[in-house]
Protein backbone atom coordinates (compact mmCIF):
# COMPACT_ATOMS: atom_id res chain seq x y z
CA UNK A 1 0.00 0.00 0.00
CA UNK A 2 1.12 3.55 -0.75
CA UNK A 3 2.73 5.69 1.91
CA UNK A 4 0.01 7.63 3.67
CA UNK A 5 0.02 11.40 4.10
CA UNK A 6 1.43 12.95 7.24
CA UNK A 7 -0.81 15.17 9.38
CA UNK A 8 0.90 18.22 7.90
CA UNK A 9 0.12 16.97 4.41
CA UNK A 10 -3.53 16.35 5.30
CA UNK A 11 -3.70 19.91 6.66
CA UNK A 12 -2.02 21.20 3.46
CA UNK A 13 -4.60 19.44 1.27
CA UNK A 14 -7.55 20.85 3.26
CA UNK A 15 -6.03 24.34 3.14
CA UNK A 16 -6.02 24.28 -0.69
CA UNK A 17 -9.83 24.20 -0.63
CA UNK A 18 -10.29 27.27 1.62
CA UNK A 19 -12.31 29.77 -0.45
CA UNK A 20 -11.02 33.32 -0.84
CA UNK A 21 -12.73 35.63 1.64
CA UNK A 22 -13.96 32.76 3.83
CA UNK A 23 -14.71 33.03 7.54
CA UNK A 24 -13.18 29.91 9.03
CA UNK A 25 -13.00 28.23 12.42
CA UNK A 26 -10.18 25.77 13.01
CA UNK A 27 -10.69 23.32 15.87
CA UNK A 28 -8.17 22.99 18.67
CA UNK A 29 -5.02 20.97 17.95
CA UNK A 30 -4.43 19.31 14.57
CA UNK A 31 -6.91 21.54 12.64
CA UNK A 32 -4.97 24.66 13.71
CA UNK A 33 -2.23 23.41 11.38
CA UNK A 34 -4.42 24.21 8.34
CA UNK A 35 -3.70 27.95 8.74
CA UNK A 36 -0.02 27.32 8.08
CA UNK A 37 -0.76 26.05 4.57
CA UNK A 38 -3.27 28.66 3.37
CA UNK A 39 -2.40 29.36 -0.26
CA UNK A 40 -0.61 32.64 -0.90
CA UNK A 41 -2.86 35.49 -1.96
CA UNK A 42 -6.03 34.00 -0.53
CA UNK A 43 -7.73 35.99 2.24
CA UNK A 44 -9.14 33.93 5.07
CA UNK A 45 -10.56 35.41 8.27
CA UNK A 46 -10.23 33.14 11.27
CA UNK A 47 -12.83 33.00 14.01
CA UNK A 48 -12.10 31.76 17.50
CA UNK A 49 -14.95 30.83 19.85
CA UNK A 50 -13.63 32.84 22.75
CA UNK A 51 -14.31 36.06 20.91
CA UNK A 52 -11.96 37.18 18.14
CA UNK A 53 -12.35 37.54 14.39
CA UNK A 54 -9.23 37.92 12.25
CA UNK A 55 -6.50 36.77 14.58
CA UNK A 56 -3.05 36.04 13.22
CA UNK A 57 -0.02 33.96 14.05
CA UNK A 58 1.41 33.25 17.46
CA UNK A 59 3.62 36.02 18.85
CA UNK A 60 7.33 35.38 19.46
CA UNK A 61 8.08 33.65 22.77
CA UNK A 62 8.16 36.19 25.59
CA UNK A 63 5.78 38.59 23.83
CA UNK A 64 2.55 36.76 24.65
CA UNK A 65 -0.44 38.67 25.96
CA UNK A 66 -2.53 36.08 27.81
CA UNK A 67 -5.68 38.15 27.35
CA UNK A 68 -5.18 37.58 23.61
CA UNK A 69 -5.64 33.84 23.12
CA UNK A 70 -7.49 31.40 20.90
CA UNK A 71 -9.90 28.65 21.87
CA UNK A 72 -6.94 26.34 22.48
CA UNK A 73 -5.71 28.95 25.00
CA UNK A 74 -2.62 29.62 22.90
CA UNK A 75 -1.40 33.19 22.52
CA UNK A 76 -2.25 34.83 19.18
CA UNK A 77 -1.82 38.22 17.51
CA UNK A 78 -4.36 40.40 15.70
CA UNK A 79 -4.52 41.24 12.01
CA UNK A 80 -5.53 44.75 10.98
CA UNK A 81 -9.33 44.78 11.05
CA UNK A 82 -9.71 42.31 13.90
CA UNK A 83 -12.72 42.45 16.22
CA UNK A 84 -13.52 41.36 19.78
CA UNK A 85 -16.98 40.25 20.89
CA UNK A 86 -18.60 38.41 23.76
CA UNK A 87 -19.46 34.71 23.79
CA UNK A 88 -23.12 35.01 22.81
CA UNK A 89 -22.17 36.99 19.70
CA UNK A 90 -19.37 34.54 19.00
CA UNK A 91 -21.75 31.61 18.99
CA UNK A 92 -24.34 33.59 17.04
CA UNK A 93 -21.67 33.67 14.32
CA UNK A 94 -21.40 29.90 14.70
CA UNK A 95 -24.99 28.74 15.16
CA UNK A 96 -26.40 31.46 12.94
CA UNK A 97 -24.66 29.93 9.93
CA UNK A 98 -22.30 32.86 9.36
CA UNK A 99 -19.09 30.83 9.18
CA UNK A 100 -18.15 29.39 5.81
CA UNK A 101 -16.00 26.50 6.99
CA UNK A 102 -15.26 24.71 10.24
CA UNK A 103 -12.35 22.26 10.27
CA UNK A 104 -12.44 19.60 12.97
CA UNK A 105 -10.70 16.41 14.01
CA UNK A 106 -12.59 13.13 14.39
CA UNK A 107 -12.61 9.79 16.15
CA UNK A 108 -15.26 8.51 13.75
CA UNK A 109 -17.36 9.77 10.82
CA UNK A 110 -20.35 7.92 9.41
CA UNK A 111 -21.52 7.92 5.80
CA UNK A 112 -24.52 10.10 6.61
CA UNK A 113 -22.20 12.75 8.06
CA UNK A 114 -22.50 11.96 11.77
CA UNK A 115 -19.39 12.99 13.69
CA UNK A 116 -17.94 11.57 16.91
CA UNK A 117 -15.04 13.67 18.16
CA UNK A 118 -15.69 14.67 21.76
CA UNK A 119 -15.89 11.61 23.97
CA UNK A 120 -14.31 8.16 24.01
CA UNK A 121 -17.08 6.99 26.32
CA UNK A 122 -17.35 6.51 30.10
CA UNK A 123 -14.32 6.50 32.36
CA UNK A 124 -12.81 9.88 31.66
CA UNK A 125 -13.80 13.45 32.42
CA UNK A 126 -16.20 14.52 29.67
CA UNK A 127 -15.40 17.81 27.92
CA UNK A 128 -17.20 19.15 24.86
CA UNK A 129 -16.24 22.82 24.44
CA UNK A 130 -17.66 24.35 21.26
CA UNK A 131 -17.59 21.23 19.06
CA UNK A 132 -21.35 20.55 19.22
CA UNK A 133 -22.08 24.17 18.27
CA UNK A 134 -19.53 24.33 15.45
CA UNK A 135 -20.91 21.29 13.64
CA UNK A 136 -24.26 23.04 13.25
CA UNK A 137 -22.96 26.44 12.35
CA UNK A 138 -20.64 26.45 9.41
CA UNK A 139 -21.88 26.09 5.84
CA UNK A 140 -19.23 23.39 5.35
CA UNK A 141 -17.87 21.13 8.08
CA UNK A 142 -14.58 19.50 7.15
CA UNK A 143 -12.93 16.70 9.04
CA UNK A 144 -9.20 16.09 8.82
CA UNK A 145 -8.05 12.73 10.11
CA UNK A 146 -5.93 9.68 9.61
CA UNK A 147 -7.94 7.24 7.48
CA UNK A 148 -7.79 4.55 10.20
CA UNK A 149 -7.24 4.42 13.96
CA UNK A 150 -3.83 3.80 15.51
CA UNK A 151 -4.85 0.13 15.69
CA UNK A 152 -5.61 0.16 11.96
CA UNK A 153 -9.40 0.04 12.37
CA UNK A 154 -11.72 1.97 10.11
CA UNK A 155 -12.78 5.49 11.18
CA UNK A 156 -15.12 6.02 8.22
CA UNK A 157 -18.07 3.94 9.25
CA UNK A 158 -21.65 2.98 8.42
CA UNK A 159 -22.61 4.22 11.87
CA UNK A 160 -20.55 5.84 14.60
CA UNK A 161 -20.04 3.77 17.73
CA UNK A 162 -18.71 6.51 20.01
CA UNK A 163 -20.93 9.27 21.47
CA UNK A 164 -21.98 11.67 18.72
CA UNK A 165 -20.96 15.30 18.44
CA UNK A 166 -23.56 15.98 15.76
CA UNK A 167 -25.90 14.25 13.32
CA UNK A 168 -25.53 14.58 9.55
CA UNK A 169 -23.16 17.52 9.82
CA UNK A 170 -19.88 16.62 8.05
CA UNK A 171 -19.58 17.68 4.41
CA UNK A 172 -16.02 16.60 3.51
CA UNK A 173 -13.38 14.31 5.01
CA UNK A 174 -9.70 14.84 4.23
CA UNK A 175 -7.82 11.71 5.29
CA UNK A 176 -4.30 10.35 5.04
CA UNK A 177 -5.40 8.37 1.96
CA UNK A 178 -8.28 10.20 0.29
CA UNK A 179 -10.62 13.17 -0.02
CA UNK A 180 -14.23 12.12 0.43
CA UNK A 181 -17.35 14.26 0.15
CA UNK A 182 -20.53 13.29 1.95
CA UNK A 183 -23.48 13.60 -0.42
CA UNK A 184 -26.99 12.27 0.22
CA UNK A 185 -25.83 10.01 3.00
CA UNK A 186 -22.96 8.41 1.04
CA UNK A 187 -19.19 8.68 0.98
CA UNK A 188 -18.37 10.01 -2.48
CA UNK A 189 -14.70 9.52 -3.34
CA UNK A 190 -13.21 12.69 -4.83
CA UNK A 191 -9.47 11.94 -4.67
CA UNK A 192 -7.23 9.10 -3.54
CA UNK A 193 -3.50 8.58 -3.35
CA UNK A 194 -2.38 7.39 -6.79
CA UNK A 195 -0.47 4.48 -5.23
CA UNK A 196 -3.51 2.87 -3.62
CA UNK A 197 -6.18 0.95 -5.46
CA UNK A 198 -9.88 1.50 -4.93
CA UNK A 199 -10.14 -2.00 -3.46
CA UNK A 200 -7.33 -1.29 -0.99
CA UNK A 201 -9.02 1.95 0.05
CA UNK A 202 -12.40 0.25 0.40
CA UNK A 203 -10.78 -2.43 2.59
CA UNK A 204 -9.90 0.21 5.23
CA UNK A 205 -13.26 2.01 4.93
CA UNK A 206 -16.26 0.38 6.59
CA UNK A 207 -18.97 2.14 4.60
CA UNK A 208 -19.17 1.89 0.84
CA UNK A 209 -17.17 4.37 -1.23
CA UNK A 210 -19.22 5.72 -4.10
CA UNK A 211 -17.50 6.78 -7.32
CA UNK A 212 -19.22 9.41 -9.44
CA UNK A 213 -17.19 9.99 -12.57
CA UNK A 214 -13.43 10.11 -12.29
CA UNK A 215 -11.36 9.85 -9.13
CA UNK A 216 -8.74 12.59 -8.82
CA UNK A 217 -5.16 11.90 -7.75
CA UNK A 218 -4.40 13.09 -4.21
CA UNK A 219 -0.99 14.62 -4.74
CA UNK A 220 0.56 16.58 -1.90
CA UNK A 221 4.07 18.02 -1.71
CA UNK A 222 6.49 17.27 1.10
CA UNK A 223 5.68 19.87 3.76
CA UNK B 1 -24.69 57.31 42.79
CA UNK B 2 -21.64 55.19 43.47
CA UNK B 3 -21.37 51.43 43.23
CA UNK B 4 -17.78 51.47 44.43
CA UNK B 5 -16.87 49.23 47.36
CA UNK B 6 -14.08 50.39 49.68
CA UNK B 7 -12.24 47.06 49.48
CA UNK B 8 -12.48 43.52 48.13
CA UNK B 9 -13.89 42.00 51.31
CA UNK B 10 -16.68 44.55 51.26
CA UNK B 11 -17.31 43.82 47.59
CA UNK B 12 -17.73 40.08 48.14
CA UNK B 13 -19.85 40.40 51.30
CA UNK B 14 -23.14 38.54 51.19
CA UNK B 15 -21.95 35.54 49.16
CA UNK B 16 -23.44 32.67 51.13
CA UNK B 17 -23.33 28.88 51.35
CA UNK B 18 -25.09 27.07 48.52
CA UNK B 19 -25.18 29.99 46.12
CA UNK B 20 -24.72 29.76 42.34
CA UNK B 21 -21.73 31.86 41.32
CA UNK B 22 -20.93 32.78 37.73
CA UNK B 23 -17.25 33.54 37.22
CA UNK B 24 -16.12 35.36 34.10
CA UNK B 25 -13.16 34.25 32.04
CA UNK B 26 -12.12 31.75 29.41
CA UNK B 27 -9.11 29.93 30.73
CA UNK B 28 -6.99 32.69 32.25
CA UNK B 29 -8.32 35.53 30.10
CA UNK B 30 -10.85 37.47 32.16
CA UNK B 31 -10.55 35.40 35.33
CA UNK B 32 -11.19 37.73 38.31
CA UNK B 33 -8.35 36.25 40.34
CA UNK B 34 -8.38 38.77 43.19
CA UNK B 35 -12.13 38.40 43.80
CA UNK B 36 -11.84 34.59 43.68
CA UNK B 37 -8.86 34.49 46.02
CA UNK B 38 -10.55 36.83 48.51
CA UNK B 39 -13.49 34.41 48.54
CA UNK B 40 -11.14 31.45 49.07
CA UNK B 41 -9.45 33.27 51.97
CA UNK B 42 -12.83 33.99 53.54
CA UNK B 43 -13.78 30.33 53.22
CA UNK B 44 -10.52 29.19 54.79
CA UNK B 45 -11.02 31.56 57.75
CA UNK B 46 -14.74 31.15 58.34
CA UNK B 47 -15.85 27.96 56.57
CA UNK B 48 -18.18 29.96 54.36
CA UNK B 49 -19.24 30.29 51.59
CA UNK B 50 -19.18 26.56 50.83
CA UNK B 51 -21.33 24.17 48.79
CA UNK B 52 -21.19 26.56 45.84
CA UNK B 53 -22.27 25.90 42.27
CA UNK B 54 -19.70 27.55 40.02
CA UNK B 55 -20.49 28.45 36.41
CA UNK B 56 -17.51 29.05 34.10
CA UNK B 57 -16.35 27.72 30.74
CA UNK B 58 -13.67 25.63 32.42
CA UNK B 59 -13.05 23.99 35.79
CA UNK B 60 -9.79 25.51 36.91
CA UNK B 61 -6.15 25.18 35.98
CA UNK B 62 -3.19 24.52 38.28
CA UNK B 63 -3.91 25.63 41.84
CA UNK B 64 -5.08 29.24 41.36
CA UNK B 65 -8.47 30.78 40.66
CA UNK B 66 -11.30 28.25 40.38
CA UNK B 67 -8.80 25.43 40.99
CA UNK B 68 -8.00 27.07 44.35
CA UNK B 69 -11.73 27.12 45.17
CA UNK B 70 -11.97 23.41 44.34
CA UNK B 71 -8.87 22.53 46.38
CA UNK B 72 -10.28 24.52 49.30
CA UNK B 73 -13.39 22.33 49.14
CA UNK B 74 -15.94 25.11 48.64
CA UNK B 75 -17.33 23.95 45.27
CA UNK B 76 -20.11 21.33 45.18
CA UNK B 77 -20.76 21.47 41.45
CA UNK B 78 -19.28 22.89 38.25
CA UNK B 79 -21.40 23.97 35.29
CA UNK B 80 -18.99 24.23 32.35
CA UNK B 81 -18.22 23.17 28.79
CA UNK B 82 -14.61 22.08 29.06
CA UNK B 83 -13.32 20.83 32.44
CA UNK B 84 -9.86 20.20 31.04
CA UNK B 85 -6.78 22.41 31.08
CA UNK B 86 -3.01 22.11 31.02
CA UNK B 87 -3.19 21.06 34.69
CA UNK B 88 -6.75 19.94 35.50
CA UNK B 89 -5.89 17.90 38.61
CA UNK B 90 -7.95 19.96 41.07
CA UNK B 91 -11.20 19.15 39.29
CA UNK B 92 -10.27 15.76 37.81
CA UNK B 93 -9.19 14.11 41.05
CA UNK B 94 -12.23 15.32 42.95
CA UNK B 95 -14.60 14.45 40.10
CA UNK B 96 -13.29 10.91 39.64
CA UNK B 97 -13.54 10.43 43.43
CA UNK B 98 -17.18 11.52 43.32
CA UNK B 99 -16.51 14.64 45.35
CA UNK B 100 -17.78 17.26 42.91
CA UNK B 101 -20.71 17.42 40.50
CA UNK B 102 -20.53 18.31 36.82
CA UNK B 103 -23.15 19.67 34.46
CA UNK B 104 -21.50 19.59 31.04
CA UNK B 105 -22.96 22.17 28.64
CA UNK B 106 -21.85 22.84 25.05
CA UNK B 107 -20.00 26.15 24.98
CA UNK B 108 -22.42 28.07 22.77
CA UNK B 109 -25.38 26.69 24.66
CA UNK B 110 -23.75 27.75 27.92
CA UNK B 111 -23.31 31.28 26.60
CA UNK B 112 -26.86 31.45 25.26
CA UNK B 113 -28.39 30.00 28.46
CA UNK B 114 -26.63 32.72 30.45
CA UNK B 115 -27.70 35.39 27.95
CA UNK B 116 -31.28 34.09 28.14
CA UNK B 117 -31.12 34.18 31.94
CA UNK B 118 -30.10 37.80 31.80
CA UNK B 119 -32.65 38.67 29.12
CA UNK B 120 -35.70 37.09 30.77
CA UNK B 121 -36.08 34.30 28.20
CA UNK B 122 -36.86 31.09 30.12
CA UNK B 123 -36.11 28.68 27.27
CA UNK B 124 -34.98 28.58 23.66
CA UNK B 125 -34.29 26.05 20.90
CA UNK B 126 -30.86 25.33 19.45
CA UNK B 127 -29.57 22.78 16.91
CA UNK B 128 -26.58 22.19 19.20
CA UNK B 129 -26.48 18.72 20.80
CA UNK B 130 -29.43 17.35 18.80
CA UNK B 131 -29.02 13.59 18.48
CA UNK B 132 -26.30 13.45 21.17
CA UNK B 133 -26.30 12.25 24.75
CA UNK B 134 -26.22 15.86 25.98
CA UNK B 135 -29.77 16.26 24.62
CA UNK B 136 -31.13 13.30 26.62
CA UNK B 137 -34.38 14.18 28.38
CA UNK B 138 -34.72 17.58 26.71
CA UNK B 139 -37.76 18.51 24.60
CA UNK B 140 -37.17 18.38 20.83
CA UNK B 141 -39.11 20.44 18.30
CA UNK B 142 -39.01 20.78 14.54
CA UNK B 143 -38.82 24.20 12.88
CA UNK B 144 -38.75 24.57 9.10
CA UNK B 145 -37.86 20.92 8.67
CA UNK B 146 -34.95 20.79 11.11
CA UNK B 147 -34.85 19.47 14.67
CA UNK B 148 -33.84 21.55 17.67
CA UNK B 149 -33.23 20.98 21.38
CA UNK B 150 -34.92 23.03 24.07
CA UNK B 151 -32.51 24.58 26.54
CA UNK B 152 -33.38 26.59 29.63
CA UNK B 153 -32.04 29.85 30.93
CA UNK B 154 -29.24 29.90 33.46
CA UNK B 155 -29.15 32.44 36.26
CA UNK B 156 -27.00 32.89 39.32
CA UNK B 157 -27.02 34.58 42.70
CA UNK B 158 -23.69 36.26 42.06
CA UNK B 159 -21.40 37.03 39.14
CA UNK B 160 -17.70 37.77 39.65
CA UNK B 161 -16.36 39.80 36.76
CA UNK B 162 -13.01 41.28 35.73
CA UNK B 163 -13.20 44.54 33.80
CA UNK B 164 -10.58 46.91 32.46
CA UNK B 165 -12.31 50.24 33.14
CA UNK B 166 -15.35 50.89 35.28
CA UNK B 167 -17.00 54.17 36.12
CA UNK B 168 -18.79 54.76 39.42
CA UNK B 169 -22.13 54.07 37.74
CA UNK B 170 -20.94 50.60 36.74
CA UNK B 171 -20.33 51.04 33.02
CA UNK B 172 -17.60 48.62 31.96
CA UNK B 173 -15.01 47.97 29.29
CA UNK B 174 -12.93 44.82 28.97
CA UNK B 175 -9.42 44.07 27.81
CA UNK B 176 -9.01 42.22 24.47
CA UNK B 177 -10.40 38.67 24.51
CA UNK B 178 -10.87 38.82 28.30
CA UNK B 179 -14.49 39.86 27.90
CA UNK B 180 -15.75 36.41 26.70
CA UNK B 181 -18.58 35.40 29.10
CA UNK B 182 -18.47 38.46 31.37
CA UNK B 183 -21.03 40.73 29.64
CA UNK B 184 -23.50 37.81 29.69
CA UNK B 185 -22.87 36.84 33.29
CA UNK B 186 -23.21 40.44 34.40
CA UNK B 187 -26.79 40.32 33.08
CA UNK B 188 -27.69 36.93 34.52
CA UNK B 189 -26.77 37.31 38.20
CA UNK B 190 -28.80 38.89 40.98
CA UNK B 191 -25.66 40.60 42.25
CA UNK B 192 -22.82 41.40 39.85
CA UNK B 193 -19.50 42.17 41.49
CA UNK B 194 -16.73 43.67 39.38
CA UNK B 195 -13.02 44.10 39.88
CA UNK B 196 -11.74 46.79 37.54
CA UNK B 197 -8.14 47.73 36.82
CA UNK B 198 -9.17 51.38 37.08
CA UNK B 199 -12.27 53.18 38.29
CA UNK B 200 -12.95 56.44 36.51
CA UNK B 201 -15.51 59.21 36.77
CA UNK B 202 -18.78 58.92 34.86
CA UNK B 203 -18.21 60.40 31.41
CA UNK B 204 -14.63 59.27 31.16
CA UNK B 205 -15.71 56.13 29.31
CA UNK B 206 -17.08 57.22 25.94
CA UNK B 207 -20.71 56.00 25.83
CA UNK B 208 -19.92 54.59 22.37
CA UNK B 209 -17.31 52.33 23.97
CA UNK B 210 -19.29 50.97 26.93
CA UNK B 211 -19.53 47.18 26.63
CA UNK B 212 -21.53 46.40 29.78
CA UNK B 213 -23.95 49.19 30.77
CA UNK B 214 -24.04 49.99 34.47
CA UNK B 215 -27.59 48.70 34.97
CA UNK B 216 -26.13 45.17 35.04
CA UNK B 217 -23.53 45.98 37.69
CA UNK B 218 -24.02 46.21 41.46
CA UNK B 219 -20.59 46.57 43.05
CA UNK B 220 -17.18 47.64 41.80
CA UNK B 221 -13.81 47.43 43.46
CA UNK B 222 -10.57 48.73 42.01
CA UNK B 223 -7.77 46.17 41.66
CA UNK B 224 -4.89 47.96 39.99
CA UNK B 225 -2.42 45.73 38.11
CA UNK B 226 -4.53 42.60 38.51
CA UNK B 227 -2.93 39.18 38.32
CA UNK B 228 -3.50 37.30 35.08
CA UNK B 229 -4.22 33.62 35.73
CA UNK B 230 -2.14 32.27 32.84
CA UNK B 231 0.77 34.55 33.76
CA UNK B 232 0.50 33.40 37.40
CA UNK B 233 0.64 29.75 36.33
CA UNK B 234 3.62 30.38 34.09
CA UNK B 235 5.40 32.03 37.00
CA UNK B 236 4.95 28.72 38.82
CA UNK B 237 2.21 29.76 41.23
CA UNK B 238 1.14 27.08 43.65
Amino acid sequence: MATKLTNAQIAWRAAQDLPDGAYVNLGIGFPEMVAKFKPEGRDVIYHTENGILDFGEAPPAGEEDWDLINAGKKAVTLNAGAAFFHHADSFAMVRGGHLDVAVLGAYEVSENGDLANWSTGPGSVPAVGGAMDLVHGAKQVWVITDHVTKKGEAKLLKQCRLPLTGVGCVTTVFTSLAVIDIRNGRFVLREKLPGISLDELQAVTEAELVVNGTIGDLIVPEV
Amino acid sequence: MSKVSPDIDDAIAGIEDGMAVMIGGFGGAGAPIELIHALVERYKKTGSPGNLTVINNNAGNGAVGIAAMIYAGMVAKMVCSFPRSSDPRAFTERYLAGGIGLELVPQGTLAERIRAGGAGIPAFYTPTSFGTELANGKPIAEFEGRKYVQERWLKADVALIKAELADRKGNLTYRKAARNFSPLMAMAATTTIVQASRIVSPGEIDPEQVVTPGIFVNRIVEVANPKQEEALLREGAK
